[in-house]
Protein backbone atom coordinates (compact mmCIF):
# COMPACT_ATOMS: atom_id res chain seq x y z
CA UNK A 1 0.00 0.00 0.00
CA UNK A 2 1.61 3.56 -0.74
CA UNK A 3 1.41 5.81 1.85
CA UNK A 4 -0.70 8.97 0.99
CA UNK A 5 -1.42 12.40 2.36
CA UNK A 6 -4.72 12.16 0.86
CA UNK A 7 -7.68 13.41 3.42
CA UNK A 8 -5.75 12.56 6.05
CA UNK A 9 -5.99 15.73 7.91
CA UNK A 10 -7.85 18.67 8.14
CA UNK A 11 -7.97 22.09 9.15
CA UNK A 12 -9.97 22.47 11.89
CA UNK A 13 -9.10 25.90 13.05
CA UNK A 14 -7.67 29.63 12.16
CA UNK A 15 -7.09 32.73 13.57
CA UNK A 16 -5.88 35.77 12.78
CA UNK A 17 -5.30 39.75 15.02
CA UNK A 18 -6.52 42.45 12.53
CA UNK A 19 -4.13 43.55 9.80
CA UNK A 20 -2.62 47.28 9.45
CA UNK A 21 0.17 49.02 8.37
CA UNK A 22 1.24 49.39 12.07
CA UNK A 23 -0.07 47.61 15.17
CA UNK A 24 1.23 48.27 18.44
CA UNK A 25 1.84 44.89 19.70
CA UNK A 26 4.83 42.87 19.09
CA UNK A 27 5.52 40.23 16.55
CA UNK A 28 5.11 37.22 19.68
CA UNK A 29 2.02 39.02 21.30
CA UNK A 30 0.12 38.73 17.79
CA UNK A 31 1.69 34.76 16.81
CA UNK A 32 0.07 34.28 20.46
CA UNK A 33 -3.07 36.07 19.38
CA UNK A 34 -3.45 34.35 16.39
CA UNK A 35 -2.96 30.91 17.63
CA UNK A 36 -4.92 31.19 20.25
CA UNK A 37 -7.67 32.36 17.87
CA UNK A 38 -7.49 29.04 15.93
CA UNK A 39 -7.46 26.71 18.52
CA UNK A 40 -10.68 28.52 19.83
CA UNK A 41 -12.18 28.41 16.27
CA UNK A 42 -11.48 24.39 16.31
CA UNK A 43 -12.21 24.46 19.86
CA UNK A 44 -9.02 22.50 21.16
CA UNK A 45 -7.20 23.64 24.22
CA UNK A 46 -4.45 24.76 23.97
CA UNK A 47 -2.54 21.96 25.63
CA UNK A 48 -3.67 19.33 23.15
CA UNK A 49 -1.06 21.12 20.59
CA UNK A 50 2.03 18.75 20.08
CA UNK A 51 2.94 19.35 16.50
CA UNK A 52 4.34 23.18 15.14
CA UNK A 53 5.23 24.36 11.87
CA UNK A 54 6.24 28.20 10.47
CA UNK A 55 8.90 29.54 7.91
CA UNK A 56 12.24 29.80 8.59
CA UNK A 57 11.45 33.63 8.79
CA UNK A 58 9.61 33.86 11.32
CA UNK A 59 10.79 35.40 14.38
CA UNK A 60 8.80 34.11 17.40
CA UNK A 61 10.05 30.54 17.83
CA UNK A 62 8.12 26.99 18.91
CA UNK A 63 9.83 27.60 22.50
CA UNK A 64 8.38 31.06 22.88
CA UNK A 65 5.07 30.36 21.38
CA UNK A 66 4.32 26.95 23.50
CA UNK A 67 5.60 28.04 26.56
CA UNK A 68 2.98 31.34 26.48
CA UNK A 69 0.13 29.67 24.95
CA UNK A 70 0.25 26.58 27.17
CA UNK A 71 0.86 23.80 24.64
CA UNK A 72 1.59 20.41 25.65
CA UNK A 73 4.50 18.37 24.76
CA UNK A 74 5.24 18.99 21.43
CA UNK A 75 6.90 16.10 19.13
CA UNK A 76 7.06 17.64 16.42
CA UNK A 77 8.31 21.25 14.94
CA UNK A 78 9.34 21.97 11.42
CA UNK A 79 10.47 25.24 9.86
CA UNK A 80 10.32 25.82 5.74
CA UNK A 81 12.23 28.08 3.94
CA UNK A 82 12.19 30.61 1.21
CA UNK A 83 9.80 32.94 2.54
CA UNK A 84 6.35 33.02 1.05
CA UNK A 85 7.17 29.94 -0.97
CA UNK A 86 7.30 27.93 2.36
CA UNK A 87 3.42 29.39 2.91
CA UNK A 88 1.60 25.89 2.55
CA UNK A 89 4.41 23.67 3.09
CA UNK A 90 3.92 24.68 6.82
CA UNK A 91 0.52 22.90 6.36
CA UNK A 92 2.15 20.57 4.19
CA UNK A 93 4.42 19.56 6.58
CA UNK A 94 1.65 19.42 9.86
CA UNK A 95 -0.01 16.72 7.28
CA UNK A 96 2.33 14.43 6.92
CA UNK A 97 3.46 14.62 11.21
CA UNK A 98 0.15 13.98 11.83
CA UNK A 99 -0.71 11.07 9.50
CA UNK A 100 2.67 9.38 10.59
CA UNK A 101 1.83 9.80 14.65
CA UNK A 102 4.52 11.88 14.84
CA UNK A 103 2.26 14.65 16.62
CA UNK A 104 -1.83 14.89 17.10
CA UNK A 105 -2.90 18.58 16.79
CA UNK A 106 -0.64 21.06 14.81
CA UNK A 107 -0.39 24.79 14.99
CA UNK A 108 1.29 26.15 11.50
CA UNK A 109 1.42 30.29 11.60
CA UNK A 110 2.51 33.21 10.62
CA UNK A 111 3.50 36.90 12.90
CA UNK A 112 5.01 39.76 10.93
CA UNK A 113 5.78 43.48 10.98
CA UNK A 114 6.27 44.04 7.58
CA UNK A 115 4.50 46.81 7.71
CA UNK A 116 5.74 49.43 10.36
CA UNK A 117 9.11 46.84 10.61
CA UNK A 118 12.26 47.47 8.30
CA UNK A 119 12.49 46.03 4.71
CA UNK A 120 14.61 42.96 4.18
CA UNK A 121 16.44 44.39 1.20
CA UNK A 122 17.54 47.37 2.90
CA UNK A 123 20.00 44.98 5.09
CA UNK A 124 22.92 45.43 3.06
CA UNK A 125 25.76 43.09 5.62
CA UNK A 126 23.15 40.12 5.97
CA UNK A 127 23.29 39.77 1.99
CA UNK A 128 22.07 36.62 0.18
CA UNK A 129 25.38 34.96 -1.87
CA UNK A 130 24.01 35.64 -5.26
CA UNK A 131 22.46 39.03 -4.96
CA UNK A 132 24.72 40.30 -2.99
CA UNK A 133 27.70 39.15 -5.54
CA UNK A 134 25.74 39.40 -8.82
CA UNK A 135 22.91 41.32 -8.71
CA UNK A 136 23.15 44.12 -6.08
CA UNK A 137 25.90 46.00 -7.22
CA UNK A 138 24.10 47.09 -10.44
CA UNK A 139 21.00 48.68 -8.41
CA UNK A 140 18.81 45.64 -8.80
CA UNK A 141 18.08 45.30 -4.89
CA UNK A 142 14.74 44.65 -3.85
CA UNK A 143 12.35 41.37 -4.51
CA UNK A 144 10.21 43.68 -6.89
CA UNK A 145 13.23 44.42 -9.19
CA UNK A 146 14.10 40.45 -9.52
CA UNK A 147 10.58 40.21 -10.46
CA UNK A 148 10.29 42.92 -12.58
CA UNK A 149 12.83 41.68 -14.45
CA UNK A 150 10.63 38.06 -15.50
CA UNK A 151 7.49 40.07 -15.74
CA UNK A 152 9.20 42.53 -18.77
CA UNK A 153 10.64 39.22 -20.58
CA UNK A 154 7.03 37.70 -19.88
CA UNK A 155 5.38 40.64 -21.48
CA UNK A 156 7.47 40.40 -24.33
CA UNK A 157 7.48 36.59 -25.39
CA UNK A 158 3.62 36.30 -24.68
CA UNK A 159 2.21 40.22 -25.75
CA UNK A 160 0.74 40.15 -22.63
CA UNK A 161 0.45 43.76 -21.26
CA UNK A 162 -0.05 46.34 -18.32
CA UNK A 163 -4.00 46.00 -18.45
CA UNK A 164 -3.07 41.97 -17.89
CA UNK A 165 -1.44 42.89 -14.79
CA UNK A 166 -4.38 45.57 -13.90
CA UNK A 167 -6.56 42.79 -13.66
CA UNK A 168 -5.31 41.14 -11.04
CA UNK A 169 -4.95 44.00 -8.91
CA UNK A 170 -8.66 45.20 -9.74
CA UNK A 171 -10.04 41.47 -8.63
CA UNK A 172 -8.08 41.31 -5.72
CA UNK A 173 -8.85 44.87 -4.89
CA UNK A 174 -12.70 44.30 -5.46
CA UNK A 175 -12.48 41.08 -3.31
CA UNK A 176 -10.53 43.30 -0.49
CA UNK A 177 -13.72 45.82 -0.81
CA UNK A 178 -15.92 43.11 0.16
CA UNK A 179 -13.95 42.07 3.26
CA UNK A 180 -14.21 44.17 6.30
CA UNK A 181 -10.89 42.95 7.62
CA UNK A 182 -8.78 43.90 4.95
CA UNK A 183 -6.62 46.58 4.75
CA UNK A 184 -7.82 48.02 1.48
CA UNK A 185 -11.08 47.87 2.20
CA UNK A 186 -13.05 50.89 1.49
CA UNK A 187 -10.71 51.97 -1.44
CA UNK A 188 -11.54 50.77 -4.69
CA UNK A 189 -9.05 50.43 -7.45
CA UNK A 190 -9.49 52.35 -11.35
CA UNK A 191 -7.99 51.69 -14.49
CA UNK A 192 -6.77 55.46 -14.33
CA UNK A 193 -5.56 55.03 -10.49
CA UNK A 194 -3.64 51.64 -12.38
CA UNK A 195 -2.34 53.50 -14.92
CA UNK A 196 -1.40 56.45 -13.86
CA UNK A 197 0.38 55.33 -10.25
CA UNK A 198 4.00 55.59 -9.49
CA UNK A 199 6.55 52.87 -10.64
CA UNK A 200 8.55 50.90 -8.76
CA UNK A 201 10.63 48.73 -10.78
CA UNK A 202 9.28 48.91 -14.73
CA UNK A 203 7.12 47.59 -16.06
CA UNK A 204 5.88 47.24 -12.34
CA UNK A 205 3.78 49.83 -10.30
CA UNK A 206 2.56 50.72 -7.00
CA UNK A 207 -0.53 48.70 -7.68
CA UNK A 208 1.41 45.47 -8.75
CA UNK A 209 3.16 45.50 -5.63
CA UNK A 210 1.98 43.63 -2.60
CA UNK A 211 0.81 45.32 0.43
CA UNK A 212 3.14 46.13 3.80
CA UNK A 213 1.57 44.94 6.55
CA UNK A 214 1.85 43.87 10.50
CA UNK A 215 -0.33 40.69 11.54
CA UNK A 216 -0.57 37.19 12.37
CA UNK A 217 -2.35 34.86 11.35
CA UNK A 218 -2.91 30.38 12.12
CA UNK A 219 -4.26 27.40 11.33
CA UNK A 220 -5.01 23.91 13.63
CA UNK A 221 -5.26 20.81 12.34
CA UNK A 222 -5.78 17.14 13.53
CA UNK A 223 -6.90 13.86 11.78
CA UNK A 224 -9.49 13.17 9.48
CA UNK A 225 -11.20 10.61 11.91
CA UNK A 226 -11.21 13.22 14.92
CA UNK A 227 -11.73 16.23 12.49
CA UNK A 228 -15.53 15.90 12.39
CA UNK A 229 -15.31 16.25 16.43
CA UNK A 230 -14.29 19.67 16.13
CA UNK A 231 -16.09 23.18 16.37
CA UNK A 232 -15.99 23.83 12.77
CA UNK A 233 -16.78 22.43 9.75
CA UNK A 234 -13.53 20.61 8.69
CA UNK A 235 -11.77 21.40 5.29
CA UNK A 236 -9.57 18.56 4.29
CA UNK A 237 -5.79 18.76 2.70
CA UNK A 238 -6.35 17.07 -0.21
CA UNK A 239 -2.88 17.18 -1.68
CA UNK A 240 -0.02 19.04 -0.98
CA UNK A 241 3.63 19.90 -2.48
CA UNK A 242 6.84 21.44 -2.55
CA UNK A 243 8.92 22.01 -5.32
CA UNK A 244 12.29 23.14 -6.24
CA UNK A 245 12.90 22.57 -9.92
CA UNK A 246 15.99 21.43 -11.38
CA UNK A 247 18.08 24.49 -12.23
CA UNK A 248 16.21 26.82 -9.93
CA UNK A 249 17.93 30.04 -8.63
CA UNK A 250 15.81 31.61 -6.50
CA UNK A 251 13.76 34.29 -6.97
CA UNK A 252 17.14 35.73 -9.32
CA UNK A 253 15.78 32.81 -11.65
CA UNK A 254 17.51 34.07 -14.33
CA UNK A 255 19.99 31.26 -15.52
CA UNK A 256 17.91 28.21 -16.51
CA UNK A 257 16.80 27.30 -19.58
CA UNK A 258 13.60 28.43 -19.40
CA UNK A 259 13.46 31.12 -16.65
CA UNK A 260 9.20 32.24 -17.57
CA UNK A 261 8.74 28.44 -16.67
CA UNK A 262 8.76 28.62 -13.01
CA UNK A 263 8.51 26.36 -9.34
CA UNK A 264 4.59 26.13 -9.97
CA UNK A 265 5.18 23.74 -12.95
CA UNK A 266 6.99 21.43 -10.93
CA UNK A 267 4.41 21.82 -7.52
CA UNK A 268 1.08 21.32 -10.08
CA UNK A 269 3.18 18.22 -11.28
CA UNK A 270 2.94 16.72 -7.99
CA UNK A 271 0.12 18.11 -6.63
CA UNK A 272 -2.31 16.59 -9.74
CA UNK A 273 -0.50 13.28 -9.63
CA UNK A 274 -1.91 12.79 -6.28
CA UNK A 275 -5.48 14.45 -6.32
CA UNK A 276 -8.43 12.70 -7.39
CA UNK A 277 -9.47 15.92 -9.55
CA UNK A 278 -7.51 18.48 -11.82
CA UNK A 279 -7.50 21.91 -12.52
CA UNK A 280 -11.19 22.43 -14.23
CA UNK A 281 -12.49 21.01 -10.81
CA UNK A 282 -10.97 23.91 -9.11
CA UNK A 283 -13.73 26.40 -7.63
CA UNK A 284 -11.42 29.27 -6.31
CA UNK A 285 -8.24 29.80 -6.04
CA UNK A 286 -5.98 31.70 -3.54
CA UNK A 287 -2.56 32.25 -5.86
CA UNK A 288 0.30 33.88 -3.97
CA UNK A 289 0.50 37.80 -5.53
CA UNK A 290 3.37 39.18 -3.66
CA UNK A 291 3.53 40.94 -7.35
CA UNK A 292 0.66 40.73 -10.02
CA UNK A 293 2.99 39.17 -12.66
CA UNK A 294 3.65 36.34 -10.55
CA UNK A 295 -0.49 35.27 -10.75
CA UNK A 296 -0.58 34.88 -14.74
CA UNK A 297 2.97 32.80 -14.39
CA UNK A 298 1.55 30.81 -11.64
CA UNK A 299 -2.41 30.08 -14.20
CA UNK A 300 0.53 28.52 -16.07
CA UNK A 301 1.87 26.39 -13.93
CA UNK A 302 -1.01 24.93 -12.12
CA UNK A 303 -2.49 24.03 -15.81
CA UNK A 304 -5.54 26.26 -15.35
CA UNK A 305 -4.31 27.58 -19.56
CA UNK A 306 -1.73 26.88 -21.34
CA UNK A 307 2.21 28.26 -21.26
CA UNK A 308 2.10 31.77 -22.40
CA UNK A 309 -1.84 32.06 -22.18
CA UNK A 310 -1.89 33.55 -18.52
CA UNK A 311 -2.35 37.07 -19.03
CA UNK A 312 -5.32 36.21 -21.80
CA UNK A 313 -6.90 33.93 -19.01
CA UNK A 314 -7.38 37.09 -17.00
CA UNK A 315 -9.29 38.49 -19.37
CA UNK A 316 -13.39 38.58 -19.70
CA UNK A 317 -13.44 39.02 -16.04
CA UNK A 318 -12.29 35.63 -15.23
CA UNK A 319 -10.65 36.04 -11.79
CA UNK A 320 -14.02 37.85 -10.54
CA UNK A 321 -17.12 36.15 -8.87
CA UNK A 322 -18.81 33.68 -11.69
CA UNK A 323 -15.44 33.86 -13.49
CA UNK A 324 -13.70 30.61 -14.40
CA UNK A 325 -11.62 30.92 -11.63
CA UNK A 326 -12.60 33.54 -8.66
CA UNK A 327 -9.07 34.46 -7.27
CA UNK A 328 -8.05 35.88 -4.16
CA UNK A 329 -11.72 36.06 -2.68
CA UNK A 330 -10.07 38.06 0.82
CA UNK A 331 -8.14 40.65 -1.58
CA UNK A 332 -5.26 38.44 -0.90
CA UNK A 333 -1.14 39.61 -0.44
CA UNK A 334 -2.31 42.91 -2.92
CA UNK A 335 -5.17 44.00 -1.50
CA UNK A 336 -6.07 42.02 2.34
CA UNK A 337 -2.79 41.73 3.93
CA UNK A 338 0.81 40.53 2.99
CA UNK A 339 1.99 38.26 5.57
CA UNK A 340 3.91 35.51 3.50
CA UNK A 341 1.07 33.86 2.30
CA UNK A 342 -1.10 32.69 4.92
CA UNK A 343 -3.91 34.47 4.40
CA UNK A 344 -4.38 32.78 1.45
CA UNK A 345 -4.06 29.58 3.33
CA UNK A 346 -7.37 30.83 6.01
CA UNK A 347 -9.23 32.18 3.25
CA UNK A 348 -9.07 29.20 1.57
CA UNK A 349 -10.23 27.40 4.31
CA UNK A 350 -13.75 30.24 5.27
CA UNK A 351 -14.16 29.66 1.18
CA UNK A 352 -14.36 25.61 1.65
CA UNK A 353 -16.54 26.32 5.06
CA UNK A 354 -19.04 28.97 3.09
CA UNK A 355 -18.13 31.81 4.99
CA UNK A 356 -15.90 33.83 2.65
CA UNK A 357 -16.83 37.53 2.36
CA UNK A 358 -16.94 36.90 -0.83
CA UNK A 359 -18.27 33.20 -1.05
CA UNK A 360 -18.48 31.29 -4.43
CA UNK A 361 -21.29 29.53 -4.01
CA UNK A 362 -20.87 25.67 -3.15
CA UNK A 363 -17.47 25.96 -3.48
CA UNK A 364 -15.91 22.66 -2.63
CA UNK A 365 -12.40 22.78 -3.58
CA UNK A 366 -9.86 25.71 -3.36
CA UNK A 367 -6.06 25.61 -4.87
CA UNK A 368 -3.92 27.47 -2.74
CA UNK A 369 -0.41 28.42 -3.86
CA UNK A 370 2.84 29.65 -2.18
CA UNK A 371 5.18 31.99 -3.35
CA UNK A 372 6.02 31.35 -7.53
CA UNK A 373 9.18 32.86 -8.28
CA UNK A 374 11.03 30.88 -5.48
CA UNK A 375 10.96 27.06 -4.21
CA UNK A 376 7.10 26.43 -3.44
CA UNK A 377 4.48 25.14 -2.37
CA UNK A 378 0.58 24.30 -2.70
CA UNK A 379 -2.45 22.74 -1.31
CA UNK A 380 -5.64 21.59 -2.63
CA UNK A 381 -8.32 21.87 0.19
CA UNK A 382 -11.53 20.41 -0.34
CA UNK A 383 -14.50 20.31 1.96
CA UNK B 1 39.41 49.74 6.83
CA UNK B 2 40.64 46.86 4.41
CA UNK B 3 39.53 46.47 1.16
CA UNK B 4 38.18 42.92 1.86
CA UNK B 5 35.92 44.59 4.59
CA UNK B 6 35.07 47.16 2.05
CA UNK B 7 30.99 47.43 0.92
CA UNK B 8 30.20 50.23 -0.83
CA UNK B 9 31.41 52.73 -3.11
CA UNK B 10 32.31 56.48 -1.18
CA UNK B 11 28.97 57.70 -2.63
CA UNK B 12 27.08 54.24 -1.16
CA UNK B 13 26.68 52.02 -4.33
CA UNK B 14 27.10 48.46 -3.25
CA UNK B 15 30.21 46.83 -4.22
CA UNK B 16 30.17 42.76 -5.60
CA UNK B 17 30.78 40.64 -1.95
CA UNK B 18 32.64 37.54 -3.30
CA UNK B 19 32.90 34.46 -2.08
CA UNK B 20 35.10 31.82 -2.86
CA UNK B 21 33.52 30.37 -6.40
CA UNK B 22 32.66 33.84 -7.74
CA UNK B 23 36.54 35.38 -6.79
CA UNK B 24 37.41 34.38 -9.95
CA UNK B 25 35.69 36.05 -11.84
CA UNK B 26 35.70 39.68 -9.81
CA UNK B 27 39.56 38.89 -10.26
CA UNK B 28 39.39 38.64 -14.07
CA UNK B 29 36.97 41.96 -14.63
CA UNK B 30 39.91 43.47 -12.33
CA UNK B 31 42.11 42.82 -15.29
CA UNK B 32 39.18 43.81 -18.07
CA UNK B 33 38.40 40.29 -19.13
CA UNK B 34 35.11 38.82 -18.93
CA UNK B 35 35.41 34.90 -18.25
CA UNK B 36 32.61 32.28 -16.42
CA UNK B 37 33.29 29.22 -14.79
CA UNK B 38 33.21 26.10 -16.81
CA UNK B 39 33.40 22.21 -16.43
CA UNK B 40 36.71 21.13 -17.29
CA UNK B 41 35.86 17.92 -17.88
CA UNK B 42 32.81 18.83 -20.08
CA UNK B 43 32.88 22.17 -21.02
CA UNK B 44 29.56 23.23 -20.36
CA UNK B 45 29.82 26.80 -18.49
CA UNK B 46 28.35 27.59 -15.82
CA UNK B 47 26.58 31.03 -14.16
CA UNK B 48 26.76 31.31 -11.18
CA UNK B 49 29.61 29.64 -10.23
CA UNK B 50 29.51 26.77 -8.00
CA UNK B 51 31.77 23.91 -6.76
CA UNK B 52 31.32 21.17 -8.94
CA UNK B 53 29.58 20.28 -12.81
CA UNK B 54 25.43 19.96 -12.56
CA UNK B 55 25.94 18.17 -15.96
CA UNK B 56 28.91 15.75 -14.77
CA UNK B 57 29.49 16.35 -11.58
CA UNK B 58 33.35 16.85 -12.09
CA UNK B 59 35.02 19.64 -9.39
CA UNK B 60 37.92 20.56 -11.94
CA UNK B 61 37.07 24.08 -13.77
CA UNK B 62 38.20 26.30 -15.92
CA UNK B 63 37.58 30.29 -16.49
CA UNK B 64 36.28 30.66 -19.89
CA UNK B 65 36.21 33.96 -22.09
CA UNK B 66 32.89 35.46 -22.67
CA UNK B 67 32.75 37.07 -26.17
CA UNK B 68 32.33 41.05 -25.91
CA UNK B 69 28.96 41.50 -27.43
CA UNK B 70 25.26 40.25 -26.56
CA UNK B 71 21.58 41.53 -26.50
CA UNK B 72 19.48 42.78 -23.80
CA UNK B 73 17.26 39.94 -21.94
CA UNK B 74 15.22 41.79 -20.09
CA UNK B 75 16.07 44.96 -18.44
CA UNK B 76 14.53 46.82 -15.60
CA UNK B 77 13.99 50.78 -14.34
CA UNK B 78 13.86 50.93 -10.79
CA UNK B 79 12.02 53.97 -8.91
CA UNK B 80 12.40 54.93 -5.27
CA UNK B 81 12.71 53.13 -2.49
CA UNK B 82 15.68 52.45 -3.24
CA UNK B 83 18.96 52.78 -0.95
CA UNK B 84 20.13 56.14 -0.74
CA UNK B 85 22.82 55.91 -3.69
CA UNK B 86 20.32 54.39 -6.00
CA UNK B 87 17.65 56.98 -5.17
CA UNK B 88 20.31 59.42 -6.18
CA UNK B 89 20.29 57.80 -9.82
CA UNK B 90 16.79 56.68 -9.99
CA UNK B 91 15.32 56.10 -12.83
CA UNK B 92 18.45 53.82 -13.59
CA UNK B 93 18.41 50.61 -15.50
CA UNK B 94 19.43 46.94 -14.81
CA UNK B 95 19.89 44.64 -17.56
CA UNK B 96 20.29 41.00 -18.39
CA UNK B 97 22.65 40.68 -21.11
CA UNK B 98 23.12 37.73 -23.05
CA UNK B 99 26.35 37.29 -24.41
CA UNK B 100 26.91 35.88 -28.06
CA UNK B 101 26.96 32.23 -28.13
CA UNK B 102 26.39 31.88 -24.41
CA UNK B 103 22.83 30.74 -24.23
CA UNK B 104 21.65 30.66 -20.50
CA UNK B 105 24.26 32.72 -18.74
CA UNK B 106 23.13 36.20 -18.81
CA UNK B 107 24.68 38.54 -16.53
CA UNK B 108 23.18 41.45 -14.61
CA UNK B 109 24.58 44.82 -15.60
CA UNK B 110 23.91 47.99 -16.59
CA UNK B 111 24.00 49.79 -19.90
CA UNK B 112 26.12 53.26 -19.55
CA UNK B 113 26.94 55.79 -21.62
CA UNK B 114 30.58 55.21 -21.24
CA UNK B 115 32.83 53.16 -19.29
CA UNK B 116 32.59 55.30 -15.74
CA UNK B 117 29.75 57.15 -16.66
CA UNK B 118 27.30 56.98 -13.75
CA UNK B 119 23.86 53.91 -13.90
CA UNK B 120 21.60 56.66 -15.08
CA UNK B 121 23.73 58.19 -18.45
CA UNK B 122 21.73 56.13 -20.71
CA UNK B 123 18.18 57.62 -21.20
CA UNK B 124 15.68 54.32 -20.36
CA UNK B 125 13.66 54.74 -23.50
CA UNK B 126 16.40 54.03 -25.91
CA UNK B 127 16.36 50.10 -24.20
CA UNK B 128 14.78 47.38 -25.73
CA UNK B 129 14.61 43.53 -25.36
CA UNK B 130 17.34 42.55 -28.04
CA UNK B 131 19.38 45.29 -28.48
CA UNK B 132 22.88 44.59 -28.76
CA UNK B 133 25.49 45.85 -26.25
CA UNK B 134 29.23 45.72 -26.12
CA UNK B 135 30.69 45.01 -22.67
CA UNK B 136 32.84 48.16 -21.11
CA UNK B 137 34.54 47.56 -17.43
CA UNK B 138 34.19 50.44 -14.55
CA UNK B 139 36.12 50.47 -12.06
CA UNK B 140 33.73 51.66 -8.54
CA UNK B 141 36.50 51.42 -6.14
CA UNK B 142 40.27 50.02 -5.48
CA UNK B 143 40.78 46.71 -6.73
CA UNK B 144 36.92 46.20 -7.93
CA UNK B 145 35.71 46.40 -11.40
CA UNK B 146 32.15 45.49 -12.66
CA UNK B 147 31.45 44.74 -16.26
CA UNK B 148 28.91 47.03 -17.58
CA UNK B 149 27.69 47.60 -21.43
CA UNK B 150 27.01 50.13 -24.14
CA UNK B 151 24.85 50.15 -26.63
CA UNK B 152 26.19 48.52 -29.98
CA UNK B 153 23.93 50.80 -32.51
CA UNK B 154 21.17 52.93 -31.81
CA UNK B 155 17.51 51.94 -31.90
CA UNK B 156 16.26 50.70 -35.24
ZN1 LIG C 1 30.93 18.77 -16.49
Amino acid sequence: MTATLKDTTAIVGIGQTPFARRLPEPEKTLACRAVLAALDDAGIPPSEVDGFASYTMEETDEVELAKAIGAGDATFFSRVGYGGGGSCATVAHLAAAITTGQATVGVAWRSRKRGSGPRPWRDTVHQLPTPAQWTRPYGLLRPADEIAMLARRYMHTFGATRDHLFLVALACRNRANQNPAAVMHGCPLTREAYMTSRWISEPLCLFDNCLETDGALACVLVAADRAPDCRRRPVYVHAAAQALPAQHHGMVNYWCDDPLRGPSWTAARQLWKAADFGPADVDVAQIYDAFTALVPLSLEGYGFCGRGEGAAFCEDGALEPGGRLPLNTSGGGLSEAYVHGFNLITEGVRQLRGTSTAQVPGAATCLVTGGEGVPTSALLLRS
Amino acid sequence: MTTAARTTTDTGLLLPVPDTDGAPFWEFAARGELRVQACADCRTPRFPPRPCCPHCQSFDATWQQLPGSGHIWSYVVPHPPLLPAYTDLSPYNVVLVEPTGATGIRLPGNVVAAPDAPLDSVDPSCLYIGAPVTVVFAALAPGVVVPRWQLAEAKP
